[in-house]
Order: C-alpha cells, then structure tokens, then sequence
C-alpha cells in the first residue's frame, strides 16, 4: 500500500495541474471568439449602406450630404471621425458626429431634425444616422485621437463631461466612474476600460460604433451612451443632448492618442 | 430589394478562400413581439456559389443561421481573376446574387 500512496497522490496532481496550466482565463477566451468574428464584422454591411447613404440624394430639398462639414471642410470624411465632438461655428455649438449628421439632414436635405432626434434607435431616419456615421468612422481607421480643445465651448463641455461621469444618482447611487473609474472592473465577463485616462487603442471612446452580435444591431456612441445611463437606472439622455455631447467630449479629449478601431465588434 | 452582400474572394497557393457577408434578418419563427404575436420566420434557405458559371457550392440553411450570416469556403483550382457568384433565398422567395473577382 505504501508504494501505491505517492503513486496516486502524483497522478492526481498531475490531473490537477495539466488542465488549470491549459486554461485561459475568461476575457482570453472572448479576445478569442472576438478575433474570429473579427474577420465577417457584419459592421461592413452598414458601412456600404452609410456610404451610400452619404452620396444619394436624398430628402424634401433631394441632396446629398456631400457637401456636409464634419469639422475639416465641406465633404471631407477623412479624419473627420478623430476630432468629433467639436465646435462648429454655423450651429454655435459643440457637436458630435451624429448631432452634426442630423444637422446636415437639415439644413442641406431639409429634414426635420427635432424629429430625427425622437426616433427610436434602429428605425427610420435614426438607422441611416448610425449607418453613416458608422461609414464615416471606418474612414479613420487606425488614425489616433485628437480632439480639439481651443474653443472656450470645447473646454467646457469637457469639465461639464468631467463632472457628468462622476455624478452619481439613480435608484443604484451610480455614476459613470462606478464601472470606469479604475482597473480591474467588470460587468459579467466583459472588462471595463477605465475612462478617466487614455484606456489605449481601440478601447472605450475609440470601439464605438461597433455591432453587437448578441443583438444583431449596430450602436453608434448615442446609443452606447444612452445604454450606460439605462443600466445606470438613470433616465434616458435625449438624443444629441448637451449631456451627452459633453460627456462624449469628456471620453474623446481623454483617449487623446488612442487610435480607433471603430467600427468594431462586440459579443 | 434586399441589401447587397460583401464578397471578398483571394487566391493563394491553387485555392481561394471566399468570405461571404450577407444581410438578413434571419427571423427563427420562435420569437414574439411586443405584443406577444409570433414574429414569422424568416430566413435562407438556400445558398448557392459558382466559379465562373459553374456550381461549386449548395447548402440548405435553416432558422439557426445568425441574423447577417457570414460565410467562408475554398474552391480548389480558382484563381486570381476568376468570377464568383454567391446566390441565397429565402423563405418568402426574395433572392439576391453578388458577383466578386478573386483577387
């Protein structure tokens, strides 16, 4: 018997060992299956769709967007995606990029912009809104973060960003800064990127819009926004508000040298 | 008219590799809507390829097929230049056929 005893006492050390030496961790195994949906991002199918979207003439005054300044000039996509939100001098105010697509639906195709503002995500006018800006952020694939921050505006909104993400409210007594204020945090199996600093590439502001595969849906950072505040029991932000556009602006002057991976892939 | 699919076909070492990105919604019949009625299935059913005309593919699919499925196969013998078709239909009848050249 006593030969026997070691014996058995390393075999089942062995057992105990091999597997836990083999397994990965669990957000190892997401990267995992991210990388292989990686390679069919149904995020394509909305880029083409934005794309044509952006060129077709379109609207009560039938135009096309072409001619829509995203902050670099008139029609210029390129680049554009990196320096949103931003102030612009025709509306007198701090936009992001799908405040800004709304208000080129108005003034250069004559839609009605307050009621773009109240479609639910995913419907009518609202979808085409994602899908453009989903077009519009995969022409500065890969290109780094740098909003601006000279106008008196910007630097407000972002302090007014600041305090947004650490106010806390809600039945949960949440803020923002509960799930992104430091490392290590988690909601079930997904890690949470810190925000209060550049979380590093394609994390966080520069992931979004991205399509979520568990829904079949592509979100644009409105939507990832007004999420956050959903499962922060807040109530909803409007569509384009100043809160969000400031927290956006908030996220966007913090990743400032993250380069963007958007549109990107989410379980 | 359905949306058009994203075909991206590449010749390497005397195959290709075909990647195939379609857009439907891909309903399983198994889900209710906000009124608690049965949203009617609707999805794929049929998927056919040809290399330059001729069939290299035929798959039946069914409801457990994601929504904006993805596709990939090899074709022995393609090679750069050679025309691709990817054709699907679905449940109610629509079809739609993309063509890409591998490159």
């Amino acid at each position: 018997m006593k030969t026997v005893f070691p014996l058995s006492i390393a075999a089942a050390m062995a057992l105990a060992l091999t597997p836990a030496a083999a397994q990965k961790t669990a957000s190892q195994g997401i990267d995992e299956y991210r990388a292989m949906l990686a390679d069919g991002n149904p995020a394509e199918l909305f880029e083409a769709k934005g794309e044509d979207l952006w060129k077709k003439a379109r609207g009560p005054k039938n135009a096309s967007l072409e001619k829509c300044d995203l902050g670099k000039g008139p029609g210029v996509v390129k680049g554009a995606f990196v320096e949103l939100p931003r102030f612009f001098a025709d509306t007198q105010r701090v936009q992001d990029l799908e405040s800004r697509l709304v208000s080129c639906m108005e003034t250069l195709q004559g839609f009605n912009s307050a009621e773009i503002s109240k479609t639910p995500f995913g419907r009518g006018e609202m979808a085409n809104v994602t899908a453009m800006a989903t077009w519009i952020s995969a022409e500065s694939k890969g290109l780094k973060f740098n909003l601006s921050q000279t106008h008196t505006q910007e630097k407000t909104f972002y302090e007014v960003g600041k305090r947004l993400f650490f106010q806390r409210g809600g039945s949960h007594d949440f803020s923002c800064a509960s799930c992104h204020g430091e490392e290590g945090k988690r909601i079930r199996l997904q890690d949470l990127p810190v925000l209060t600093k550049n979380p590093g590439d394609g994390l966080g502001f520069a992931a979004w819009p991205a399509y979520r595969v568990s829904n079949g849906q592509m979100w644009s950072m409105q939507l990832r926004l007004n999420d956050c505040y959903r499962q922060q029991r807040f109530p909803y932000p409007g569509f384009g508000s100043d809160a969000t556009i400031a927290l956006s602006t908030y996220l966007g002057v913090n990743a400032k040298g993250a380069a963007s991976i958007a549109p990107a892939i989410k379980r | 008219m359905a949306d058009p699919m994203r075909i991206r076909a590449q010749a390497a070492g005397g195959k290709a590799t075909v990647r195939v990105l379609m857009s439907h919604e891909m309903e399983s019949g198994q889900r209710k809507d906000a009124a608690g009625k049965t949203v009617p299935a609707w999805f794929i059913q049929e998927v056919t390829a040809n290399l330059n005309g001729k069939q290299v593919l035929a798959a039946e699919w069914g409801p457990a097929v994601s929504k904006n499925p993805f596709m990939q196969f090899t074709i022995k013998g393609a090679k750069a230049g050679d025309k691709v078709a990817v054709t699907w239909k679905d449940n109610k009848g629509d079809t739609r056929t993309d063509e890409a050249t591998v490159s």
